[in-house]
């Protein structure tokens, strides 16, 4: 099949018809682009910070960042790449090396943290010991310990946004999720961007993915020859997100835009859901032992570190 | 007709004998969702209405991330 604007073979069908790897590339930049315009992602005096893990969203969302900010006359010396080593064996350690190499090509300054040096355990080494009282998942502590040092280590470097690599895909996801759980407190947060807009304590979280389906992420990484090789953590069968996952591929397979549906319905239902938690979602405390963000007195992560510590 | 396929998520590579006409049937017979992988070709990316020869060589690339 060739492109829809010439006669170039496809590499990609896409909601308007198919596109070469030039019209692939100016469609995918420009939606990109537009969604950081629009949601006035990033404004002229903000601190970036990155979040990265060496993936393909990740890799994707700092070069466009950096491009975003060429493009504006935005001072690229504003952004940072933060990551976080969760200690997980045989996994994390190799997108760090692509992620290193990433951001010495593009002269991007890369700060690493791990649970290890911050937490006192590895991902492997605290779960079991989580898991014993708690029957937490992996993915369930990890995500906490992850957003906590997120947020900590972003305030630290000055930064007044963290923008994330999360794409179409990872939030129809969680749409499906909060859906399911029943959890509309959460999704009030959700969005292009999350978090609290006003906050001394969290640093908000913006994401210039939001409409790029995850396919187009990684067509995108590679058409660009970004240097991304396929891992797998070796928790993520375990968690409920890949169950979710699966099925919404499977209805994307069978009906064409039912993922994009989802995104298109939650943000014409957002202002609503918002309107209705308002309060419980504006509350943001400090955690009495940390003096990180906390939806209550003690946050997640410290309660956490004090299961492991007794064992 | 005889073709190579590596499958990158699973890190394996299958010769098979192939009766059909496109990627898409391929995929089909692999019993592989399109949604979830690109198809590569000589280095090329392609979609799945593309004839399959004999002896292509064809990689799966994963789309969704381990993490």
């Amino acid at each position: 099949m060739d492109c829809f604007h010439c006669s170039k073979s496809a590499v990609i069908e896409v909601q308007h018809g198919a596109l070469c790897k030039t019209h692939f590339i100016n469609y995918f930049e420009e939606k990109v682009l537009k969604t950081i315009n629009k949601y006035r992602l990033i404004g002229r005096k903000d601190i970036l910070c990155v979040a990265t893990s060496g993936g393909k969203d990740s890799l994707t969302v700092l070069y466009l960042t950096k491009k975003y900010c060429e493009r504006n006359n935005i001072p690229t010396k504003n952004i940072r790449a933060l990551a976080i080593d969760e200690g997980i064996a045989e996994y994390r350690e190799k997108t760090i090396i692509d992620l290193q190499k990433f951001c010495s090509d593009h002269q991007i300054p890369l700060e690493i943290v791990s649970f290890e040096t911050e937490l006192g355990k590895t991902l492997d080494q605290a779960y079991p010991i989580i898991n014993k009282g708690t029957q937490k998942k992996p993915c369930n502590v990890c995500g906490v310990w992850r957003r906590y040092l997120l947020n900590k280590y972003a305030a630290k470097s000055g930064a007044t946004k963290v923008i994330t690599g999360h794409n179409l895909d990872d939030e129809a996801q969680v749409i499906m999720m909060n859906i399911f759980k029943a959890n509309t407190q959460l999704a009030g947060r959700m969005g292009p961007i999350s978090g609290i807009e006003e906050s001394e304590h969290f640093i908000q979280r913006v994401k210039p993915l939001y409409f790029c389906l995850e396919k187009e992420v990684r067509l995108y990484a590679l058409l660009k020859g970004f240097q991304v090789q396929f891992t797998e953590c070796p928790y993520s069968k375990e968690g409920f997100r890949h169950h979710v996952q699966e099925m919404l591929n499977d209805f994307e397979q069978k009906y064409k835009g039912t993922k994009q549906g989802i995104i298109n319905s939650f943000l014409a239902l957002l202002p609503n859901i918002r309107e209705q938690e308002k309060g419980r979602i504006d509350e943001i405390k400090q955690c009495s032992r940390c003096g990180e963000a906390a939806n209550k007195e003690v946050c997640n992560a410290c309660v956490m570190k004090e299961m492991i510590i007794n064992g | 007709m005889n073709i190579t396929v590596y499958n990158e998520r699973e890190k394996t590579t299958l010769q098979i004998e192939f009766n059909g006409k496109t990627v898409t049937d391929l995929l089909k017979e692999l019993k592989i969702n399109p949604e979830v992988f690109l198809v590569v070709r000589n280095n090329e990316v392609i979609i799945g209405d593309e004839t399959v020869h004999d002896n292509d060589v064809f990689e799966l690339l994963s789309v969704v991330s381990g993490g």
